[in-house]
């Protein structure tokens, strides 16, 4: 596993924005969905469509975005169960009992949870777990979240590979993996898995002590969001509330 | 079990509580961490940044071995209490939040507006739990690896049992549906003693060998700690 398994690396315009821009496009867009009265369908139609259009824009293909939506199905099963379970006025469907309330509740974790991940998706399709940091240091995020994110990224191969290392050393030495008795394997490496991964990071933080990290790397490309980077990704939260202020309005 | 990552989302999606309560809760747990960072600037020197950084990315990927619990309810280790063990209850916080805003953004796993609710659950309540548990049973158990995963195992469970009920205590302020309070309260608890047991079992074996390996490296051991402290020690 890789530090951002979820890039996909694209030419394209949503790819070249600065990291900044696009996190807060998120966000705002993000508030603006959960923020819109459930009673309405419409304008969550019009969300997905805005959607779809950065996803176009952004060459991430339907396919590869519903892949990832599956993360989640705990909360649409969830969602299958509340109209059962929910309380109030009652409705009858097919000769189920169906709660009125429960019903609202399951539409409103579907859409609303489908459209936050699928937000959440696009920003991490297009932004490296890299530039997502340098976004965040940007927007004067504590360097101490910084720091520990950024070693965390870079931490999780090292834990990743010595893993597997020493998954491949227990095989060769005769280990079968089977079902659950793997645990009791995994349950008696994982704190020599810890502190193998701990002196490998010490050694690396050392070395980038003496060769003078402060607690910030040096950022080696890209330059603060022009402008015209934040007007265009603007566009994105201001067409939703839009259609969400449209919609109730009317 | 590594290969087993295939992520299930766990955390709390958008739309499941409502607005204004996830924006009271992301107030709350934006000026918690502002503590945290002010307190953990303190405690972040040069032996415990690289801790912090390899902490934060143990919890996330043991976070990413989820146990199917029943159809639709699964539940993942929160690592809260390994966490204030071994970088203490500041750093800890921000360690867990870390790694609840990364997987925001990169995994799409848990709501971006519900991060303030995940955040109190997971990173304050669960972590504040583990470590006065963490200072309690260290105080009257004796100063040995084996005592600590003791201690380990029980904050582990009791933690992550508190941090479910801080769900509980959100849904009941501003859940989206109505339903019945008892219910949820006892799925949860139930789940998450489970969750708790398997996260002790983890804590326990890790903290255990990095005890007898690497005294020096547990933040939750400092203040026991007889000889001279090294000159880069910053007091507890």
């Amino acid at each position: 596993m890789s530090a951002a398994p979820l890039f996909l690396d694209r030419p394209s315009p949503v790819h070249r924005l600065a990291p900044e821009v696009k996190i807060v496009a998120t966000v705002l867009f993000t508030i603006v969905v959960v923020a819109t009265p459930r009673e309405h369908v419409l304008p969550f139609a019009g969300f997905a469509v805005l959607l779809a259009i950065v996803a176009a824009i952004a060459r991430v293909p339907a396919f590869w975005l519903l892949k990832r939506a599956t993360i989640e199905l705990p909360f649409v099963l969830l969602a299958v169960w509340l109209p059962v379970a929910g309380h109030g006025e009652r409705v009858d469907w097919l000769g189920l009992s169906l709660s009125v309330d429960g019903l609202y509740g399951a539409w409103n974790i579907v859409a609303k949870g489908t459209l936050g991940v699928l937000a959440s998706l696009l920003l991490a399709a297009s932004t490296t777990s890299r530039d997502l940091i340098i976004g965040l240091d940007r927007l004067h995020c504590p360097s101490v979240f910084t720091q520990i994110a950024t070693f965390m990224l870079r931490y999780l191969d090292v834990l990743v590979d010595d893993a597997r290392r020493m998954r491949i050393a227990r095989l060769s030495r005769g280990y079968d993996p089977r079902f659950l008795w793997q645990v009791k394997a995994f349950a008696v490496g994982v704190g020599a898995l810890f502190l193998r991964a701990y002196e490998r990071g010490e050694r690396v933080y050392l070395a980038m002590v003496s060769r003078g990290y402060t607690g910030r790397l040096p950022v080696t490309s890209g330059e603060p969001a022009p402008a015209a980077q934040w007007v265009a990704s603007a566009m994105l939260p201001v067409a939703s509330a839009g259609i969400a202020l449209a919609t109730v309005l009317a | 079990m590594l290969a087993a990552m295939d992520t299930q989302a766990m955390h709390i999606a958008n739309g499941i509580v409502n607005g204004p309560v996830s924006a009271i809760f992301a107030v709350i747990a934006v000026a918690a961490l502002a503590y945290c960072v002010r307190r953990g600037r303190d405690d972040l020197d040069e032996r415990l940044a690289p801790m912090a950084g390899l902490v934060a990315a143990f919890i996330f990927a043991v976070q990413m071995l989820n146990f199917q619990v029943l159809p639709g309810i699964s539940g993942h280790l929160l690592g809260g209490t390994l966490a204030v063990i071994l970088v203490g209850p500041w750093v800890g916080a921000l360690c867990v939040s870390t790694v609840l805003i990364v997987q925001c953004l990169l995994f799409g796993d848990g709501g971006l507006t519900a991060l303030g609710l995940n955040i109190t659950n997971m990173a304050l309540i669960g972590t504040a739990a583990g470590y006065l548990l963490v200072v309690a049973l260290l105080k009257v158990l004796p100063k040995t690896p084996a005592s600590l995963s003791a201690t380990a195992l029980i904050a582990s469970i009791i933690s992550v049992v508190a941090a479910s009920q801080g769900f509980v205590l959100e849904y009941a302020l501003g859940g989206t549906t109505d339903l019945s309070l008892p219910t949820i309260s006892g799925t949860m608890a139930g789940v998450h003693i489970l969750i708790g047991i398997g996260e002790g079992l983890i804590a326990a074996t890790t903290v255990a060998t990095v005890a007898r390996v690497r005294p020096d490296l547990v933040y939750a051991l400092r203040r026991f700690r007889s000889a001279a402290p090294t000159p880069t020690e910053v007091p507890a």
